[in-house]
């Protein structure tokens, strides 16, 4: 049978492999205006800050703002602590719901479907386009920060939350381990996004009920009556980066972390899965 | 491979949405090498089949062959073979055409990047949207996009060509050029089943046809067969006895059109047995000296028999 297959349509057996098709949906995700238009919004919330700080000429307001005048490298970090809770969750929302109900909703997933990606393969496939933007949109934050800090203040070493001092180029590179940890702890909530969006036909509907549970899931976390629940919030480490700013590096929550969202992928992309490989696309 | 000659074969093919039943006990059997119109009113479960075929729906009973391999459990290897356009064509609008194409073509497993753009211009051409190719789909009139959807199909050689309504928003010219690449394709030995609820736009272009009514099959087979064979000939003459004594020698049982009114001819009608030859007929009337004035052999339109077979004709159903 196969065999046959091979004979008649040589050119066409070269493997189910993910390389093409991954390529193809990543330039697709930076070739849309949309993407652009929310890491454009993200870039604006260090710019917003700095230029705040500047004009009203101190500090004050949450963590790492008051520091911002002093040293321009704090934008990075105050930036991504204002991003984390909203903002951030917001545009994976908007991206991770996306993901397959989009397509459905415009008519693509039939003749993804039909060329045939393989149901399998699309998913695997869109969930890691759609943590491809978890990174970038945290690197965004953090690189808009570090870059328009350096812009309108002075820059010089950083003084840990250990106390230690570090030169000015290492502190650069903590901001950016800071941007992995976060984009790590988005890893969950993209696969709950992915998840909800292979439910519905509706991407709007997708994106918002992603964005909702991101904002109860941060609720849940402040009741102190529910402390035996909160470690297994895909949200518990979204502040956790206060680790990486110790001298030794401290990798405890990194690591808590990176368990924290594998589980959360298998969860949900079992869940996916098991929903996309049986579902009629009468989209 | 295809041993029993049949590019689909469906067997009690049945799917349900909720208590609704939009396709019942389906046996459909599309020949290999075939144009196999696929026909029936909005509504009548043409779509919901087609989807089933493609394994994007999972049937609620039954069971599909396709290209000899049973679906939907054998779709990765058989989807590879099968080009489809189901339900009007999807595409990312402010993608170009090209972009589009490309986006699809990187879709399927095995394809070779280096040849991707050479297929995409490839598809382009046949559908005649060469100049369009960098435009955004956005920008395309609904006959550009039907085009652009029927290229996708086209984008690699295929065994099986599924066209769901190819000719919805094109033009009388439009209409005229899908079924000129439909009957290039068949020539090339690609099956093709081609759904409509339009019968007089793809009539002349299948060798077979099934006919769908409120989910159900009402008719199938080879085109001459589902037209019946009972041709009629027409006979335009005042000598209406002396003709029909001549073409009772034939066997054949005239009537006289009574209809005909004021100054025009009289008519005789006459079933055409097989066998009998019009030109026959009309050596031995003029030998009888009957003025033949007009002759006209009609075979009833396979619009007239579908009329017959869904009752109210095209008509959407429920
Ligand atoms: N997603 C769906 N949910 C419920 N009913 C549906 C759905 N899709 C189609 N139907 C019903 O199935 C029947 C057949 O529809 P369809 O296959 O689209 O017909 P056609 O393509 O012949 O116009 C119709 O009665 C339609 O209302
Ligand atoms: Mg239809």
């Amino acid at each position: 049978m196969s065999n046959a297959d091979t004979l008649t349509s040589p050119a066409r057996r070269r493997g189910g492999g993910v390389g093409d098709l991954l390529l193809s949906e990543l330039a697709l995700l930076f070739r849309r205006r949309r993407t652009w238009a929310l890491l454009g919004a993200l870039a604006l919330i260090p710019v917003l800050l700095a230029v705040a700080v500047r004009l009203s000429g101190s500090g004050g307001g949450p963590s790492f703002v008051g520091d911002i005048a002093g040293n321009g490298l704090f934008t990075g970090f105050a930036a991504i602590t204002v991003a984390v809770p909203l903002f951030l969750p917001l545009t994976v929302g908007v991206v991770a719901g996306d993901t397959i109900a989009g397509e459905a909703s415009l008519g693509t997933l039939r003749y993804l479907l039909i060329t045939p990606a393989g149901r399998i393969r699309l998913l695997l496939v869109k969930f890691a386009v759609a943590a491809a933007f978890c990174l970038a949109a945290a690197l965004t934050v953090v690189v808009a920060g570090l870059l328009i800090g350096l812009a309108l203040f002075p820059v010089g070493p950083v003084t840990l939350l250990s106390g230690t001092e570090i030169p000015a180029i290492d502190a650069v590179g903590r901001a950016l381990l800071i941007a992995v940890h976060v984009a790590i702890s988005l890893v969950g909530l993209t696969a709950i996004g992915v998840f909800i969006s292979t439910l519905t036909d509706v991407p709007v509907g997708a994106m918002a009920a992603t964005v909702v549970l991101s904002i109860t899931a941060q609720i849940l976390g402040s009741l102190s009556q529910l402390s035996a629940l909160h470690p297994y919030l895909f949200s518990a480490h979204w502040f956790g980066f206060g680790d990486l700013l110790r001298d030794p590096i401290s990798w405890a929550s990194f690591g808590d972390n990176v368990v924290l969202q594998l589980g959360y992928a298998v969860v949900f992309g079992s869940l996916a899965m098991g929903r996309f490989v049986t579902r009629d696309i009468l989209s | 491979m295809t041993s029993s000659g049949l590019a689909v074969e469906t067997r009690g093919l049945t799917k349900r949405f909720g208590r609704h039943e939009a396709v019942s006990s389906l046996d459909l059997s599309v020949p290999t090498g075939s144009v196999f119109g696929f026909l029936g009113p909005n509504g009548s479960g043409k779509t919901t089949t087609i989807r089933m075929l493609l394994a994007l729906a999972a049937p609620s009973a039954g069971t599909i062959t396709v290209l000899g391999s049973e679906m939907p459990k054998r779709s990765a290897s058989v989807l590879p073979r099968v080009g489809a356009l189901v339900e009007g064509p999807g595409f990312y609008p402010f993608l170009s055409g090209a972009a589009n194409l490309t986006r699809f073509d990187a879709a399927e497993p095995g394809t070779s990047s280096r040849t991707r753009s050479a297929r995409v211009a490839e598809a382009l051409a046949r559908v005649g949207l060469s100049a369009a190719a960098a435009k955004k789909v956005g920008s395309y009139s609904l006959g550009m996009k039907q085009r652009l959807g029927i290229a996708v199909a086209l984008l690699s050689p295929r065994d099986l060509i599924v066209l769901d309504e190819p000719t919805n928003g094109l033009d009388p010219q439009g209409t005229r050029e899908v079924r000129s690449l439909i009957r290039g394709l068949n020539a090339d030995g690609t099956t093709v089943l081609v759904s409509s609820h339009l019968l007089a736009e793809i009539e002349q272009l299948c060798t077979h046809a099934a006919v769908m009514r409120a989910g159900r099959l009402v008719a199938q087979g080879g085109l001459d067969e589902l037209r019946g064979a009972t041709a009629a000939i027409e006979i335009v003459t005042p000598d209406l006895d002396l003709a029909r004594e001549v073409l009772a020698r034939f066997g054949l049982d005239a009537t006289a059109d009574e209809t005909s009114t004021g100054d025009s001819t009289p008519r005789l009608d006459a079933p055409l047995p097989d066998g009998v030859l019009p030109e026959d007929l009309v050596v031995e009337l003029v030998a009888a000296d009957v003025r033949v004035r007009g002759v006209a052999v009609r075979r009833p339109s396979l619009e007239d028999r579908f009329v017959e077979l869904t009752g109210e004709g095209f008509d959407v159903e429920r």
